[in-house]
């Protein structure tokens, strides 16, 4: 009696996974759903899939320069971001990883710390500080205020993919003639290159999707896409058909970048620091 | 000539360099021996220039270069682990130091192809040293310390980390691919055998001193202390402290051996004897040889030879016999001592006098 019963439950061993994955899905599809329909339609009832299929949301935003330039900010001051983090950050990550001195642990440490703290608590100062010194509503304002966290980040991940290469190697290039900066460019950055790419992935992200010091930093030339959609909702009424097709282009980045980093993300959880 | 002048290393509480004074000159072959934590690799990083000496001068060529960076010392060097540049194929991993020194596209591959083919590495030029074996790679690793032409090539248990096989292959070619260059090598190991094998010239350090150094044989034959015998022994040297009365060891159990002629006129008092472990032996050697009563602990046999460990009134004894012998632990044996081969050290650990062994 037992065999059987024991050989349904293994049939039904596909069930779960399929159910989670249907949850997983669900937001992701209902929010496609919606940007082909028109907002009358969502408003009107409800209907699993399009009844009338139209592209108009999408036109609406690809040809309008206010959603437009949202997306073109965004981009923006998340690449301006991510660039500078890394740049910074593998310098700073090759001394903690390299060299003892004076405090390095609490150091180190205290970077770590500053990913502890809200960004709403920044945001009176860096709002005050941008307006005095005239980066008020600039892309550099948004981008500068997300190094804040995500220097420490950088800092943090790559260390660990900097401490994986042997010292040795560091020596056998200065013996061999190489002066630092030749051999950092030259040698070291081919060895971290998975470590600097779920890096600049991890800054990305951060910096995409963070609105509040976004928001606040910026007014009307440097609007985030994120900001620009809120605002609309405010003003025009309910144009969720517009909204949802703005949260699908939202949404394709990311996934992009995240196509390229998939296989150097797995090494770096290897790798213990992400 | 490379000059070590009292050079000495303090990290932190630790003394890893002690008072060092040694000179190396070009075309020769010097090892450093001694086991882990001896300061093998503290004196060669010394050498090197990658580290600063806590006091003491180096000097090349007559000249002090304590100091300079070593990017502008023209010195090539071969760790233990196998280190390679991982991105660059195997043939831009030996062309590196060529490629910062500024020579031309034709001298690069010149000299690439002909360190390549010294190394039996022309086939695998265009793979990257992760695609290698751990010998390939290691040959790689020699190959860009060749091409470089330098004046100082250090070399740290380069072999330590190869099998058997490859370690006796490189370990053959080594000599010659070094007789081609004038540089002066440095080659550190742990094992006695390897010295003796390189030959050269032998530096054996302990505890960051070196006791003793001169050409192989002559610091394997006549150790000038207790500690230098001691490094360059492998199975362990056999000791036994005892007392010199008149012209006779006096040894626990009632037991004596002749002392040497030469020790003839030697004051009276406690000593310590070393002999290798060839030179005891179920059979008497020599009419004068000294036979002691001891307990077997352990035989290991290795094919043709075995090392019997002994017990002689607490003291551990390996007898290193060739054949295989078959005792069990705990049998009581006769074993002899070869008197022609005793070395003799004074309570404070100086040679008195040595007559070491004419084979390995």
């Amino acid at each position: 009696m037992k065999r059987p019963r024991r050989r349904v439950l293994q049939g039904l061993g596909w069930l779960v996974p399929t159910l989670y994955i249907i949850f997983l899905m669900l937001p992701i599809y209902w929010l496609v759903n919606m940007s082909f329909k028109t907002t009358n339609e969502i408003l009107g009832g409800f209907s699993l899939w399009p009844q009338n299929f139209t592209l108009a949301s999408y036109h609406e935003i690809l040809t309008n320069p206010v959603w437009y330039n949202g997306y073109i900010s965004s981009i923006s001051y998340v690449l301006i971001n991510t660039v500078i983090s890394v740049a910074a950050a593998l310098p700073a990550a090759y001394a903690f990883s390299r060299y003892r001195f004076l405090g390095d642990k609490h150091l180190f440490f205290w970077l770590l710390t500053n990913r502890m703290a809200p960004p709403a608590v920044f945001a009176l100062p860096f709002y005050q500080l941008y307006s005095a010194i005239g980066l008020f509503d600039t892309p550099w304002a948004v981008a500068l205020a997300h190094c804040l966290f995500n220097i420490p980040l950088a800092v943090w991940i790559l260390e660990g993919f900097m401490s994986g290469v042997p010292k040795e190697i560091d020596e056998t290039a200065y013996i061999d003639g190489y002066s630092w900066p030749r051999f950092f460019v030259k040698i070291f950055m081919p060895l971290i290159a998975s470590g600097i790419g779920v890096t600049a992935f991890f800054c990305f992200m951060f910096s995409w999707v963070e609105l509040l010091l976004a928001k606040t930093l910026t007014s009307v030339a440097a609007k985030p896409i994120a900001a620009v959609m809120t605002r609309t909702a405010s003003t025009s009424g309910y144009e969720l058909g517009l909204l949802a097709a703005a949260g699908v282009l939202t949404i394709i980045p990311g996934a992009i970048v995240i196509y390229f980093v998939r296989n150097y993300i797995a090494k770096g959880f290897a790798l213990g620091r992400v | 000539m490379l000059e070590l002048e009292n050079v000495s290393k303090v990290v932190g509480a630790e003394t890893h360099i002690r008072d060092v004074t040694l000179s190396l000159r070009h075309g020769t072959l010097n090892v450093l021996l001694g086991p882990t934590l001896s300061g093998k690799t503290s004196l060669m990083r010394l050498m090197a220039g990658l580290d600063q000496p806590t006091s003491g001068r180096v000097l090349f060529d007559g000249a002090d270069v304590t100091g300079l960076p070593v990017q502008k010392r023209n010195i090539a060097m071969v760790y233990q682990q196998f280190i390679n540049y991982p991105a660059m194929t195997v043939y831009e991993n030996i062309a590196s130091p060529l490629r910062v020194a500024g020579s031309d596209r034709a001298t690069i591959d010149r000299e690439v192809r002909r360190a390549a083919d010294l190394l039996r590495l022309t086939p695998y030029l265009d793979r990257t040293p992760l695609e290698l074996s751990g010998g390939q790679q290691q040959r790689t690793a020699i190959a860009r310390a060749i091409v470089k032409n330098a004046g100082l090539v250090l070399l740290d248990e380069p072999l330590a980390n190869l099998d058997y096989k490859l370690r006796e292959e490189l370990r053959e070619e080594l000599p010659r691919i070094f007789a081609e260059s004038g540089a002066i090598y440095v080659y550190a190991t742990t094992e006695p055998h390897e010295a003796l094998l390189l030959g050269g010239n032998t530096a054996t350090l302990c505890e960051g001193r070196v006791t003793q150094f001169g050409p192989t044989i002559d610091v394997f034959r006549n150790p000038v202390d207790l500690t230098t015998a001691r490094t360059f022994a492998d199975p362990p040297l056999n000791t036994i402290e005892l007392k010199k009365q008149g012209a006779d060891f006096l040894l626990e159990g009632g037991t004596s051996l002749p002392a040497p002629d030469d020790l003839a006129g030697a004051p009276d008092g406690p000593y310590t004897i070393g002999f290798q472990p060839h030179h005891l032996s179920l059979e008497r050697q020599a009419p004068d040889s000294a036979p002691v009563r001891a307990r077997v602990t352990v035989t290991e046999i290795t094919g043709s030879e075995s090392f019997v460990h002994l017990d002689f009134a607490g003291a551990r004894w390996v007898m290193l016999s060739l054949g295989i012998l078959h005792l069990e632990p705990d049998d009581e044996v006769e074993a002899f001592i070869d008197t022609r081969h005793l070395m003799v050290f004074d309570a404070g650990g100086a040679a008195v006098t040595s007559q070491a062994p004419m084979a390995v």
